[in-house]
């Protein structure tokens, strides 16, 4: 179904050629600045869409990790506990909206979007890319540091968009911007097999 | 309760930075039954994580869940005592494991920061005839909470890729509920972090399933149903579920879920209810007896 490959090495923020360059199939590793954002930001970002200067992060090129991560607070600094992803489909309504706004490139997630969003990706040049669900002490331990929250107050602390720092974050391309994902050969080729056993 | 409330704290600690035994043989298993590199891998990242977890003392999943409590107390011992020492426990637990604060108020959409908050945790109380104290933790994960599905039999299922592509009718019979289960599993596939741990219920009320289904997955991946009609259809569905080719992460591969369990309760003639809840790998869960 997919070819196994080297590990092909991306930093962010990445341009239209290192997206179309990626395949479905493809394990990456990505170095550079993230945010994270799940179901409030995606709501707001969808409906309040706030100016990009009005979001102390620049999202221009960027990659949004569908992830709530567990972070202590210490005296000067936050400190990252665990961060795994989250279940992307929920966020499947706005995030099509959100790549065309904010000019991004990437998502980090898990178990895949839907047809909105694979449109989308291939439109804007933007990928997305599975990661291990529930591998968060694994997954923290690429992520250097955390320049601080936005909206901690009003979304807490699960909810907030975090910029983090990774180091050779592990994941794989799933759906590219070619118009392929793998999440919907793998449902086809379970659908045919569903079929036998339910006759 | 000082005791009580400091042991629970630490069942609090174990659930969230390890897997059962029984769970993390069933995922050593897995591992050693695929054969494509891509299952293989990911196995490896999942094992790798929960040792590391383990050894350095963090949760497993940033989503250290839902927590939801089932305690059987001792003839004379206050209910609401144990309920206070575990809402206590609960506050003291979030800061200290630290457990991702996952309580949102409904109203305000504000996280309360503690892991307390109306109904939650959830906490079903029974009694024992015993002198001790049983309390069972499951960390439900939300992810795959949210996969969950009711079904009232007899029903006609739409299944497939897109409307129109296949319709099934489940009827009132063990079929009617393999089929209730492969549904649930196909619209799932992998948002809520296969190989996953299932538990359903067959039963005659909404609630009494939701709470069967839920419970269900308490029991060890390697028990035996007392039913031994259940025990076949456990089985048989295990197996179907993994013919789907879902696999690790539902990424495809050899094996979707580790354990399927099915309880059942009586039913009133007009009903017939299959519900069916799901773990993800990391089906957290232990025991405290004090």
């Amino acid at each position: 179904m997919v070819e196994k490959s080297a590990v092909k090495k991306i930093n962010t923020p990445l341009t239209e050629d290192i997206v179309l360059n990626l395949k479905i199939g493809d394990i990456v590793s990505i170095s550079g600045r993230i945010v994270t954002g799940r179901d409030s930001v995606h709501k707001f970002l969808f409906h309040e869409r706030p100016d990009k200067k009005e979001i102390p992060f620049d999202l221009e090129g960027g990659i949004i990790y569908h992830c709530g991560p567990i972070i202590s607070k210490t005296d000067d600094a936050y400190k990252l506990i665990a961060a795994g992803p989250t279940t992307s489909m929920r966020v499947e309504m706005y995030e099509a909206d959100i790549i065309k706004a904010y000019g991004i490139r990437g998502i980090i997630g898990k178990g895949g979007m839907g047809d909105k969003t694979l449109a989308a990706l291939k439109e804007c040049g933007c990928v997305y890319l599975h990661t291990i669900s529930g591998a968060a002490a694994y997954l923290a331990d690429r992520i250097k540091g955390t320049a601080g929250g936005w909206k901690i107050e009003e979304f807490g602390e699960p909810e907030a968009m975090w910029q983090l720092e990774v180091e050779e974050f592990p994941a794989m391309v799933t759906m590219d911007a070619h118009g392929n994902s793998l999440h919907r050969e793998i449902e086809r080729l379970s659908f045919e097999r569903l079929k036998k056993m339910m006759a | 309760m000082l005791k009580l409330r400091d042991g629970i704290i630490e069942l609090y600690k174990k659930v969230a930075v390890s897997v059962p035994s029984d769970v993390e043989e069933a995922l050593k298993n897995a591992y050693s039954r695929e054969t494509s590199p891509l299952a293989k891998g990911s196995m490896e990242i999942i094992l790798s994580n929960i040792s590391l977890a383990r050894t350095t003392s963090r949760p497993i999943c940033q989503d250290t869940g839902f927590p939801v409590f089932f305690i059987k107390v001792p003839k004379g011992i206050s209910h609401q005592l144990v309920k206070e020492t575990v809402m206590e426990a609960t506050r003291i637990a979030t800061k200290k494991v630290p457990l991702r604060p996952n309580a949102v108020d409904i109203v305000t959409g504000k996280n309360t920061g503690d892991n307390t908050g109306d109904h939650f945790p959830l906490i079903y109380m029974d009694e024992t005839e015993d002198q001790f104290l049983i309390v069972d933790l499951m960390l439900k994960g939300g992810g795959s909470e949210n996969l969950g599905q009711t079904y009232k039999l007899p029903q006609s299922l739409a299944v497939g890729q897109k409307a129109g592509d296949l319709e099934v009718l489940a009827e009132r019979d063990f079929d009617g509920v393999r089929k209730c289960v492969l549904d649930a599993v196909f619209k799932a596939q992998g948002k809520g972090c296969p190989p996953y741990t299932i538990g359903v219920a067959i039963g005659g009320a909404k609630d009494q399933v939701a709470f069967l289904s839920k419970i269900q997955l308490m029991r060890r991946i390697t028990d035996n149903n007392p039913d031994n009609a259940i025990t076949e259809l456990e089985q048989r569905i295990l197996s179907d579920i993994n013919g789907l080719g879902i696999g690790v992460a539902g990424l495809g591969g050899e094996t979707t879920v580790i354990g399927v369990k099915i309880g059942a309760g009586h039913r009133h003639p007009a009903s017939y209810f299959v519900d069916v809840s799901f773990s993800c790998w990391a089906n957290r869960r232990g025991r405290l007896i004090w």
